[in-house]
């Protein structure tokens, strides 16, 4: 139960190199299911992401002149950064609100979301057509400010670097580095701050991105206020995923923690259920405020009208009525399933206004499918990050405990209190 | 022992204030280059420079495609075969390597040639997508692309025309469209297409002039046109203008396109930014102070209880 770190300390360099190369093996099993089924589709996945950079797009992807972005933006960018949108709930929740209960899982998921920018939002590089400019919005070989795209991709960059800050003292913690810890420790709630202010405009910036797409999306999906309505949406799909991820890793990783955490990750899927149902039902509200604001009742009774109502009763509604259920009768089976057609919901949104209410009048024929590769290259980079997720949680202390040195710090850098602690401070003061 | 993490604590929260500003400095002063509009930053000496463009008189235009030819030896792309008439037979967009095309109509008035390209917006949407400026509307109204370009091709669901088009089998891509001959305009030359019109179904021009000039030629022939020129409202006005005798909607026009230019779509978001990142730290600092535990009054104040 105690980190690895603990047992040495590192004093110089030769230590420390020696440190990460015993940590570089791998620990535990080898040939586990998991592996063996894993390991082929990421080595495919990275052959054929070597042949899209030397080959071009059109190679490897089903991208047309009628279609110029598909799944690598519709799902892995759109999907990928909405469902890290944890992150940023659950420092505000945290560390702003100071709600002592969520704190367990605020580790894992800030690794989570600092994985899932670094991996999703990289896989905008395998999407760019010209991957050598990336870095020309950043160097200001020439600055587009008036674009939405500028403003996301510095936000990425600017978040990517807020949530690594966020994370450097559980790193700081592996280490051992307890001077190091202290000051990375300080710099966590500036950098939360500034976080959440990134994450509420590019999280609705990526929605933003379609806004002149007004004459090519279904008009059921088409609305100014695609911004608010992804930047809400991020709420619940972000927390459901911290409820996905958090319950994989408390079976996979389940030895590195004792009971006392096991109740208490039953309490906070429970009240991530609450804040889940309500974020749902205001996305609810919002869309259908719009909808008849906008007037298309005309359009229900279409195709793409009962794909609108599938959308919106059966993974809005239908799971934040089942939230509700799970969190009245604290069923954490419910809760589960409820924070997985929410996910769901928010893949079909995201791929509605990418993919398939974008430009729905464009024959079957003639419209974009994703080539096997497409989904080959995203399972790849989905399942590296699972890969890094598990090396790192099996190394450092996201789920696991700090270890003891770091956790008198801890508390009193974020000012957090527990129950215990309140007396005692208050003792020792008087 | 006991004392020691307090004292660290106010400092840490000091730490963390001032952190904060900095961040906020910096975030600003980016954020002040970004949006202040490029019409408050001293150019105004500069006398405006017109937009020009090219009206396209559907009426004249016989399907000779000459304009495609000369606009492929222009762009140095394959040339096409310009006596095939089958290529007519269905209807055909702009590609990576035909900047410009000609399709036929059949309308309520016969047959209709309609040459298409690039519009050239005055408000172009392909422009205020680029995060790199590489897409550019020039001074004197071309939109033109250039190599500093990612290949993010946010510029193509941005255009109401669907004109912007990717070279996807190629490793070093570019985006394709008309240019309105930019490097034929430096050197003072019109348009290639425009010289290569046997029937004067293309005149370039200062678009006010252009506007007068199909004004003028549907007033003097109401029955040879209707009384609407695509491309003077369209989508805040564009660059290449139409002229037709018939409605617009039969010759494969877009006529739900609105008038509000595209950048105005985004221009909401964008205003709000600013907004967000002032106000949104501040409140949470706010916050974060607030639910502060109190035990830097009870070291102030002493004993409370």
């Amino acid at each position: 139960m105690k980190a690895a770190s603990a047992t040495t300390e590192i004093k110089n360099l030769r230590d420390l190199v020696a440190f990460i190369q015993s940590e570089l093996k791998p620990k535990g099993k080898i040939y586990t299911p998991f592996n063996v089924i894993t390991l082929p589709i990421i080595l495919l996945g990275f052959v054929l992401i070597v042949y899209r950079l030397v080959k071009g797009l059109g190679s490897v992807t089903n991208l047309s002149q009628e279609f110029p972005w598909g799944i690598w933006i519709g799902f892995d960018v759109m999907v990928g950064v909405a469902f890290a949108g944890g992150a940023y709930i659950l420092t505000f929740v945290v560390y702003i609100l100071r709600t002592e209960k969520y704190h367990p899982v605020v580790r894992a998921t800030v690794l989570n979301g600092f994985l899932a920018y670094v991996f999703y939002a990289g896989a905008i590089l395998l999407d760019l057509g010209r991957w050598w400019n990336i870095v020309n919005p950043i160097i200001g070989n020439k600055f587009g400010v008036n674009s939405v795209l500028f403003l996301v991709s510095w936000h990425f960059l600017l978040y990517m670097i807020s949530l690594f800050i966020e994370f450097s003292p559980t790193i700081a913690e592996w280490l051992g580095f307890k001077r190091v810890r202290k000051i990375l420790g300080s710099l966590t709630v500036g950098a939360v701050i500034f976080g959440i202010a990134l994450s509420t405009l590019h999280q609705s910036g990526l929605g933003a991105l379609f806004l002149m797409a007004k004459d090519k999306i279904h008009p059921l999906w088409y609305t100014q206020f695609i911004p608010v309505l992804f930047f809400t949406s991020s709420i619940f799909a972000g927390l459901s995923m911290v409820i996905f991820e958090g319950s994989i890793s408390h079976k996979v990783f389940s030895h590195q923690i004792d009971d006392r955490h096991h109740e208490s990750f039953r309490q906070i899927v429970i009240g991530l259920g609450k804040a889940c149902a309500g974020a749902l039902f205001v996305y609810f509200f919002m869309k259908v405020l719009i909808f008849i604001h906008d007037q298309h009742w005309a359009l229900l009774a279409t195709p793409m009208g009962y794909w609108y109502l599938v959308e919106v009763f059966g993974l809005v509604l239908l799971p934040c009525f089942l939230f509700l259920w799970g969190v009245r009768y604290e069923n954490i089976g419910v809760i589960r399933v409820a924070a997985i057609l929410s996910m769901l919901g928010i893949i079909i949104n995201r791929l509605n206004i990418s993919v398939i209410a974008y430009k729905w009048y464009v024959p079957w024929s003639q419209r974009y499918f994703p080539s096997w590769m497409e989904i080959v290259i995203t399972m790849a980079i989905i399942l590296t990050e699972v890969w890094v997720f598990r090396w790192i949680v099996n190394r450092m202390p996201v789920i696991q405990e700090s270890p003891e040195w770091a956790r008198e710090d801890h508390r009193v850098e974020e000012g957090v209190m527990t129950g215990k602690e309140v007396p005692q401070w208050k003792a020792s003061a008087m | 022992m006991r004392r020691r993490p307090m004292g660290i604590n106010r400092r840490n929260f000091l730490k963390v204030l001032g952190g904060g500003i900095v961040g906020g400095g910096i975030a600003g002063t980016a954020l002040g280059n970004i949006f202040i509009p490029k019409r408050f930053k001293a150019e105004a000496s500069v006398p405006p420079v017109e937009f020009v463009g090219i009206l396209v008189d559907t009426t004249r235009c016989v399907g000779c495609r000459s304009c495609e030819e000369a606009c492929a030896q222009a762009n140095h792309l394959p040339v096409p075969d310009i006596s095939d008439t089958s290529v007519f037979e269905k209807r055909r967009q702009t590609s990576v390597t035909q900047l410009t095309v000609v399709n036929r109509y059949q309308t309520s008035k016969g047959e209709v040639f309609v040459k298409t390209q690039c519009m050239h917006c005055n408000q172009p949407g392909c422009v205020a997508a680029c995060l790199v400026k590489a897409m550019e509307k020039r001074k004197n109204g071309p939109v033109t692309w250039e190599r500093n370009c990612m290949g993010c091709r946010y510029c193509m669901p941005s255009c109401p025309f669907e004109m912007p088009k990717f070279e996807y089998e190629s490793s070093n891509p570019r985006i394709q469209k008309c240019s309105l001959c930019w490097e034929r305009l430096k050197a003072g030359e019109v348009p290639a297409c425009v010289e290569a019109c046997p029937e004067k179904a293309l005149t370039f021009g200062p678009r006010r002039k252009l506007i007068e000039e199909a004004n003028s030629r549907i007033y003097n022939s109401p029955r040879e046109y209707i009384t609407h020129i695509y491309g003077e409202h369209e989508v805040g006005g564009t660059g290449y203008l139409y002229i037709s005798k018939v409605p617009f909607d039969q010759i494969g026009f877009r006529t739900d396109l609105g008038t509000i230019p595209y950048p105005e779509y985004s221009k909401g978001f964008l205003y709000s930014v600013p907004l967000v990142l002032l106000l949104w730290p501040a409140f949470l600092i706010g916050v974060n102070t607030l639910t502060k535990p109190d035990e830097d009054k009870i070291r102030k104040g002493g004993a409370r209880r």
